[in-house]
C-alpha cells in the first residue's frame, strides 16, 4: 500500500480533473519545480496509484443516446462456470463495464446504446442470449458525477 | 458534428488505448501525424473529445472496499433528490453519483478501508442522508472489463 503526503493528494487532486497538465504546471499549482513535480507524477504512476488515463467524451454528439447499467443474476450457478459468462459477456462491444459483485445480482454491466430500440436489440440479442444469464434488472442513466474522494 | 470515418477510428483508438501518443496513434489510424492532430483538435474544440482524467486505484492506496450502493428516494417530497444528492455530495469517501430512470434512483459509489471502516460510514453517514426510502448494496468482488471503449 502506497502512503501519501498532502503534496500527493494535491497532485492527484490536480490529474484527476486534468490528467494532461504538464509536470511543469502541475508543480507551479503545488509549489514544486517542474522535475520533483515529474518524479511524484512517475511514483504515483509507478505504485499502481494512477491507473491510468480516460478522455472524456460527449456521448450524445457521438451518436450514444443512452446509457443502461444492467443487474445480471446467473440462472444456473455452478453449472454455468463464470468464466464463461465474464468471457461472453466482456466481448459484447456496447458492454464497457462488467464488474462481479455480492448482493441482490451477481454482475452490474454498463451499457451503451445508441437510443432506446438499440438498447433493446443489445438487451434481446446479446445480453439475454449470454451462457447462464437469469434475472436482469435495468436502470437507464440520468445523470453521473465523479467526485474527487478522500482527497482532501 | 458529422464524423466521418477518420474521426471515428482515431476516436476508436483514443478511447481503447488512452495512453498512446500521437504518433502511435496516427499509425493505429492510418493517418499522418498531422492529420491526427489536427483532426483530434477539432473534435477537442467542438466538445466532443473533453479532458482526460486520471483515474485512481484506491486499493494501491488501502481502501480495500468498493460498494455500490441503490437508494429508492421518497418521492412524494419534491426536493428529496436535490437534498440527498446535496448531503451524499459531502459525504468524502463517495466517489461517484449517478442518477437513474428505473427501480433504482441514485446509486453511490463508496469506498472504505476495511468492512469496520464501511460499517462506520455506512451507519454515521449513510444512513444520514435525506428522503431515504430504500437502500440495497452490491460489493464490488472485482472489475472483469473496465474501459470507455465505443462501437463507433
Amino acid at each position: 500500500m502506497t502512503a501519501l503526503d498532502d503534496t500527493d493528494r494535491a497532485i492527484l487532486r490536480l490529474l484527476v480533473a486534468e490528467a494532461d497538465l504538464g509536470a511543469g504546471e502541475v508543480g507551479r499549482r503545488v509549489g514544486l519545480t517542474q522535475s520533483a513535480a515529474w518524479r511524484r507524477i512517475r511514483r504515483l504512476t509507478e505504485a499502481g496509484v494512477i491507473r491510468g488515463r480516460r478522455p472524456r467524451v460527449d456521448l450524445s454528439a457521438l451518436g450514444f443516446g443512452v446509457t443502461v447499467f444492467l443487474g445480471v443474476k446467473l440462472a444456473a450457478k455452478g453449472r454455468v462456470g463464470l468464466e464463461d459468462f465474464e468471457r461472453a459477456v466482456s466481448a459484447i462491444p456496447e458492454v464497457q463495464v462488467v464488474q462481479h459483485v455480492l448482493g441482490l445480482y451477481d454482475y452490474r454491466l454498463r451499457v451503451v446504446a445508441r437510443d432506446i430500440a438499440d438498447f433493446e436489440r443489445i438487451l434481446r440479442r446479446r445480453v439475454m442470449t449470454l451462457p447462464g444469464v437469469g434475472q436482469v434488472e435495468a436502470n437507464v442513466l440520468l445523470s453521473e458525477e465523479r467526485l474527487p474522494g478522500p482527497l482532501g | 458534428m458529422q464524423l466521418d470515418d477518420t474521426d471515428r477510428r482515431l476516436l476508436r483508438h483514443v478511447l481503447a488505448e488512452p495512453e498512446l501518443t500521437a504518433a502511435e496513434l496516427a499509425g493505429r489510424a492510418g493517418v499522418t501525424p498531422a492529420t491526427a492532430w489536427r483532426r483530434l483538435e477539432k473534435l477537442r474544440d467542438r466538445g466532443v473529445l473533453g479532458r482526460t482524467e486520471a483515474m485512481i486505484d484506491w486499493r494501491a492506496l488501502g481502501w480495500e472496499v468498493e460498494v455500490s450502493l441503490r437508494f429508492t428516494l421518497d418521492k412524494t417530497n419534491p426536493r428529496a433528490f436535490d437534498e440527498f444528492l446535496a448531503a451524499a455530495r459531502e459525504v468524502p469517501e463517495v466517489i461517484e453519483i449517478q442518477t437513474f430512470l428505473g427501480r433504482v434512483d441514485v446509486r453511490l459509489n463508496v469506498i472504505a478501508r476495511d468492512m469496520g471502516h464501511y460499517q462506520e460510514i455506512y451507519r454515521d453517514r449513510i444512513l444520514a442522508l435525506p428522503h431515504i426510502a430504500d437502500i440495497e448494496a452490491l460489493m464490488l468482488v472485482a472489475t472483469v472489463k473496465d474501459g470507455a471503449g465505443l462501437p463507433l
